[in-house]
């Protein structure tokens, strides 16, 4: 049906792991190139730590899933290489509008402030999403992906897993001393090792539409609640790349899901929305939504990320995005640890830094959900009461719920943080994602993020100073000759003239952004982990202290 | 505890007859609607998440249900 876009199919090739008699043993396997997967194979392809990715299929999403992707995605795909290419192909956007029967409500701007380098969404079909992050793929060295190559058995053993691939030319056994299962919400892999993901699944249906238009609507989140082309139900619209819109029909329970998908029923439901607008049907599906996760992401030396760790509703966008944000979290603990570098406690921290993740994403999932979805006549009339008001008062604006959109989990109870010695306002509390600021540099403008990378890190913020005292370039180089190095990055208030210290970069704090999102003074300094979430932070630096908090971040023995 | 139960209106047959008023004229479906939206405008007010978790359990006794 898909006018747009057509589904690549790779080959498969036979690897040599399937004549060698022996099943081989590598270091890292990853089950599922979809975008859990790709994610965490390119991030652990560009810490050096290769990897087999094995998936039972031979192309990218087929048909219509995953449209909007998050900031906190954008820029973990920047660190990754491709978030350019993702923004360049999709349409961005920050604005949200709330209909409820024939008028709109409200607007909502997600990003309402300037000097980020990403925009708080960028819609884009998950198969074009896939596409880029495979074409990244084919540029990195170590990532030997399999396509056709299923995995069917699983036995995990204290040092690994053995697992059985199922390819054309029949089966073969692999050894891994660390697996990834990113198998998706059936996780075949889950399912091999008698783990289940537990939740609720919710008693409606959704008819998933994406049309082919040139509309004049802008590019915007448009959710009604009630309205007269789709009565007692709600709907949502939203734009991707190459005029495709996407839009979302509540059915009720009791739809009948194959009979909704025939055309003679899809196309009066979008003609009363769309009136007489041109359309052509993309792909049609009718989904039932669940909220479920694992206990644990980690089962000794078997780790679950995405959707197969947990599942949950697409109000408020945090399936894929969340799954991205669990890949960021594993790739530099199991680098660290498979290059010897961190002890595997540092792993266990994964799984709980993600659970709660989870945990949080579940709970504004099924809050949108129940509130898009009342269960009861009570709440339906609640429900409406709080619409009815939202117009008028900007309390209930607040109180209705159409979906709260993907934001990036704030670890403030991670065991890797330090706690504040010092007082600091605002959000870069430690656990918190490092926000983005312009910064200028020897090299031109650019984003504080970039600057940042994907190792640990220090901002260390010297205001105007024109000279660094000497106690501090001895840090600064010392920090960066250490075995796990940190880098420092010295932010200065425009003008001053500060040259690079050895081991250092300095930046300028272009607009004054940085000072205030990260509430800087003189001498101020932040520990961000290779993730770039804050860990640490201080009035002062101290190289001690810089050492004790990244033993800590890395869960080593204070000594070490 | 938060809320408070002594008489705090300075006129308490002059409201319990404004909110009977308030409904004058609407059907069941229609009150039950404007209740909501009473509920919420005086929740927002009120603010104090203490003494409105009081005062649902306060509603909720009594009534029973599983
Ligand atoms: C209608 C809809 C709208 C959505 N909208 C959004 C959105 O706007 N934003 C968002 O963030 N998320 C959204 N999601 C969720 C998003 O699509 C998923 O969260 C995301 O695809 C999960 O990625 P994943 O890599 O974990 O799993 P998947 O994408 O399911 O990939 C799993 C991969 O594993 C492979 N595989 C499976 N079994 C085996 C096996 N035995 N051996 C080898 N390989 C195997 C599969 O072939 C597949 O490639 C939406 C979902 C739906 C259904």
């Amino acid at each position: 049906m898909l006018k747009t876009h057509s589904n690549p199919h790779f080959p498969y090739r036979r690897s040599p792991d399937q004549d060698s008699g022996e099943p081989t043993r590598h270091a890292v396997v990853i089950v599922g190139a979809g975008p859990v997967g790709l994610t965490l194979a390119i991030d652990l392809a560009q810490r050096g730590v290769s990897v087999v990715l094995l998936d039972d299929d031979d192309t990218v999403s087929v048909g219509s899933r995953a449209v909007c992707h998050a900031k906190r995605s954008l820029e973990i795909l920047d660190r990754l290489g491709c978030g350019d290419e993702v923004v360049r192909r999709g349409v961005s956007w920050s604005v949200g509008k709330v209909f409820f029967h024939d008028r709109q409500i409200y607007a909502f701007n997600l990003l309402p402030e300037a000097g980020h380098h990403r925009p708080a969404f960028v819609n884009l079909q998950q198969y074009y999403f896939e596409e880029l992050l495979l074409d990244r793929v084919s540029e990195l060295p170590g990532i030997d992906l399999r396509w056709r190559h299923g995995v069917s058995e699983v036995v995990a053993a204290d040092a690994g897993a053995r697992l059985t691939v199922n390819t054309p030319d029949g089966e073969y056994q692999l050894d891994c001393d660390w697996l990834i299962a990113c198998d998706g919400a059936k996780s075949p892999v889950r399912h091999a090792l008698g783990l289940e993901s537990r939740g609720q699944v919710f008693r409606d249906r959704f008819l998933i539409a994406d049309v082919l238009m040139k509309a004049d609507y802008p590019t915007e989140r448009w959710f009604w609640f009630d309205p007269p082309f789709h009565p007692g139900q709600s709907t949502l619209l939203h734009r991707q790349a190459d005029n495709v819109w996407r839009i979302d029909f509540q059915l009720g329970w009791d739809a009948d899901p194959e009979v909704e998908k025939q055309p003679e029923k899809v196309l009066p439901r979008l003609k009363q929305m769309l009136g007489t607008r041109e359309f052509d049907l993309e792909w049609v599906s009718v989904y039932t939504f669940t909220c479920r996760r694992m206990e644990r992401f980690r089962h000794g030396r078997v780790f679950f990320a995405g959707d197969a760790a947990h599942q949950l509703s697409p109000f408020g966008a945090r399936g894929a995005n969340s799954g991205i944000q669990d890949a960021d979290n594993l790739a530099w603990k199991l680098a660290l640890v498979v290059q010897g570098s961190a002890p595997e406690a540092l792993l266990e921290t994964y799984s709980s830094e993600r659970v709660q993740a989870a945990d949080e994403n579940i709970l504004n999932s099924t809050r949108a959900t129940d509130f898009i979805t009342p269960k009861s006549a009570v709440s339906k009339v609640f429900r409406d009461a709080t619409l009815s008001l939202a117009e008028h008062y900007p309390f209930a604006r607040k109180l209705v719920n159409s979906g709260r959109l993907s934001q990036p989990t704030v670890y403030a109870n991670s065991p890797l943080n330090t706690a504040d010695l010092d007082g600091f306002v605002g959000a870069m509390i430690p656990g918190a994602p490092a926000a983005d600021a312009p910064v200028e540099s020897t090299r031109g403008y650019g984003w504080l993020l970039d600057a940042l990378g994907g190792e640990f890190a220090l901002l260390y913020y010297c205001g105007t100073a024109d000279q660094l005292p000497r106690r501090i370039i001895e840090a600064i180089t010392a920090l960066a000759r250490d075995e796990l190095a940190i880098r420092v990055i010295v932010l200065t208030l425009p003008g001053s003239g500060l040259a690079n210290p050895e081991g250092g970069e300095v930046l300028c704090d272009a607009e004054g952004l940085a000072a205030v999102r990260y509430d800087l003074r003189p001498g101020s300094c932040y520990l961000l982990r290779p993730d770039q979430h804050v860990c640490a932070r201080w009035r002062w630096l101290d190289l001690e202290h810089i050492r004790k908090a990244r033993a800590r971040a890395i869960q080593a023995s204070e000594t070490a | 505890m938060k809320l408070k139960t002594d008489s705090n209106l300075p006129a308490p047959d002059d409201f319990y007859e404004t909110l009977i008023a308030m409904h004058r004229d609407l059907t069941d479906e229609q009150s039950q609607f404007v209740n909501a939206r009473l509920i919420l405008l005086l929740a927002n007010h009120i603010g104090d998440p203490e003494a409105l978790r009081e005062a649902m359990d306060k509603a909720r006794a009594e009534v029973g249900g599983p």
